[in-house]
């Protein structure tokens, strides 16, 4: 065991920022500034390097996976197993002439892809990598998260307002009003852990799961359903993808995107998707901590495990999952998942009460404030549904606003003629 | 801490950015634009908190301007229509020298005492920010969440079909 703490111990890679500071410090006699420049812009680099390979990795994964859900083959043609296909799609999208409209508002046009992707790629640097590997443990780190989700929807918008086409103008205007809707939910479940564990960075909390030797995941499984499914919605993938539904607005918001800028799309969609994998598996599966078995494995291996796992279940609903209506989205936001969100930061809020005012021990409350919250969490979800279903409308029903104000019925224009409307 | 070299830099930076993104919101000539050009703007004014190690408020003033402001006016335009008209522009301009003014004079008169010796550390300002909030300032933070509720019902109010 003669590795450990030597600065080539894979276990814990910032042995290795370390190795290198305290030779810079040493040899050149490096200030403190250039020593944080470099051991930032190393942390920078592997994130990048880590999402870009990952995002193009994640194109075939996702298609064999989900091919092989809904009984077809993927992608098996170029290389062995298919596994050069991604390499064909970037060849093909990049010779591909970025198409313009004329009527398009070009500066806007061409950021837009730019402008999603910037969010999508800083949200990755709070993450707890390893024990010691954040690149930026910031205190407000959930709240950081959410902000960066919610300039992803002003970026989205930028796209689909500036093609100037009536289907990505819908298809933008249904993202912002979805990812509007589905960020209350979002930010209610994050409060759950955040008040358990005291603090809002992510390393913290995944500290903190390790420091009491448990996941969130069994203390608080309600928070964690309701982000998963926000955020299924808010990454347009399948069982929530009305703003690009292909059947009803084209490609919704990138409708008039080719080539590589299409491209940056759809790769912030895999980096999204895989993202909220690496969320769930800081916040509820106690990150790079795995009870013993992180003192053998390195835990940046046990993290991207648990995105991957988490990861896995996305493409699953993705795969068997129908599409739901867009009142039906919304309904699910408001009626189910913020009542619940609510119900739950009060209870999780008692039990912080209890914990901090008498003198339980943690060995005690933990479990029962985890058999409670599991117990209530099925029957809320399950209840809850059962109330609603009653009341929700099985077709849409016409918006109230529309009678208040009593919108005229649309007359033909003059240069239609009578003929050509039915009598 | 505000002597060190990179944050100067980092301050005059930010500053030219916000106040020149400010600039561009009045001179675009489409609405959209302004409403992109008055992001970069609180997109700045974000990273001037960050230079005073307040990143509670810096993420705080991305998530609500940015993620909420932001997108609110988005919505507004989309509902409205697009007549572009300047007839308030000489009203406007008087009010913004007036306003403009008085903030100038109020900060050159303001004496901007330092304290002595090095500034003490910052804390982590998430937490102290959430002890201010329940305690001392309990009563503007329930004021304000009253507020909410009832702007929230009179939304409600307002689009609800009679039965």
């Amino acid at each position: 065991m003669s590795i450990l703490g030597q600065w080539y111990d894979v276990r814990d890679l910032s042995e290795l920022i370390a190795g290198l500071s305290g030779w810079l410090r040493d040899t050149f006699d490096a200030g403190d500034g250039v020593i944080y420049a470099v051991s930032g812009l190393l942390g920078a680099a592997g994130i990048l390097a880590f999402v870009g390979v990952t995002a193009i990795i994640n194109i075939w994964v996702e298609r064999r996976v989900i091919g092989r859900m809904q009984n077809r083959l993927g992608p098996n043609r170029v290389g062995p197993f298919g596994l050069l296909q991604p390499v064909a799609d970037a060849i093909k999208l990049i010779q591909k002439e970025a198409l313009q409209p004329m009527v398009a508002d070009p500066l806007v046009f061409t950021l837009a892809p730019i402008a999603v992707f910037v969010p999508a790629i800083l949200a990755w640097s709070i993450l707890p990598w390893g024990e010691n590997m954040t690149l930026a443990n910031l205190n407000a780190g959930i709240l950081f998260f959410s902000a960066m989700g919610s300039v992803a929807v002003l970026a989205v918008f930028m796209a689909g307002w500036s093609s100037n086409n009536k289907f990505a103008l819908i298809g933008a205007m249904r993202v912002v009003a979805m990812l509007l809707s589905y960020e209350i939910p979002m930010v209610l479940a994050f409060l759950g852990p955040v008040m358990f564990a005291g603090t809002m960075s992510f390393a913290g909390i995944a500290h903190w799961q390790a420091e009491y030797h448990v996941w969130l995941l069994f203390l608080q499984p309600l928070p964690l359903l309701i982000y998963f499914i926000s955020a299924s919605a808010e990454l347009n993938r399948t069982p929530a993808d009305i703003a690009e539904a292909e059947s009803e607005i084209l490609a919704g918001y990138h409708t008039e995107y080719s080539g590589m800028k299409f491209g940056l799309f759809y790769a912030v969609e895999l980096v999204n998707a895989l993202l909220v994998g690496a969320v769930i598996a800081s916040i509820w599966a106690g990150g790079w901590y795995m009870f013993e078995i992180d003192r053998v494995v390195p835990g940046w291996m046990i993290f991207i495990g648990k995105t991957y796992a988490f990861y896995f279940v996305l493409m699953w609903t993705r795969g068997t999952l129908p599409r739901l209506r867009i009142d039906q989205l919304m309904a699910l936001s408001w009626k189910l998942m913020m009542p619940l969100g609510l119900f739950n930061v009060v209870l999780v809020a008692a039990e912080v009460v209890v914990w901090a005012e008498t003198d339980v021990s943690a060995g005690m409350l933990l479990p029962i404030a985890g058999l409670l919250n599991a117990a209530l969490a099925a029957i809320l979800w399950i209840g809850w549904m059962q109330f609603l279903t009653g009341k929700m409308q099985r077709l849409p029903v016409r918006p109230a606003l529309r009678s208040d104000i009593g919108v005229p019925e649309i007359a033909a224009p003059d240069h239609v003629s009578a003929v050509a409307r039915p009598v | 801490m505000i002597e060190d070299t990179g944050i100067v830099i980092a301050f005059w930076i930010l500053a030219i950015m916000t106040v020149a993104n400010a600039l561009m919101v009045v001179a675009a000539r489409t609405l959209l634009h302004a409403v992109l050009f008055l992001v970069l703007s609180f997109i700045g004014m974000a990273g001037l908190f960050i230079t005073l190690s307040a990143d509670f408020v810096a993420a705080v003033q991305i998530l609500v301007y940015v993620g909420a402001v932001a997108v609110l006016m988005v919505f507004a335009i989309m509902l409205t229509r697009e007549n572009w008209n300047n007839e308030y522009a000489l009203p406007a301009l008087a009010l913004a020298v007036l306003l403009g003014t008085a903030l100038t004079f109020a900060a050159l008169d303001t004496g901007w005492p330092t304290p002595p010796g090095a500034l003490p550390a910052v804390p982590a300002t998430a937490a102290a920010i959430g002890d201010a909030l329940l305690d001392p300032f309990v009563l503007p933070f329930e004021i304000a969440s009253v507020v909410l509720v009832v702007a929230m019902v009179g939304a409600i109010a307002l689009v609800r079909e009679e039965d």
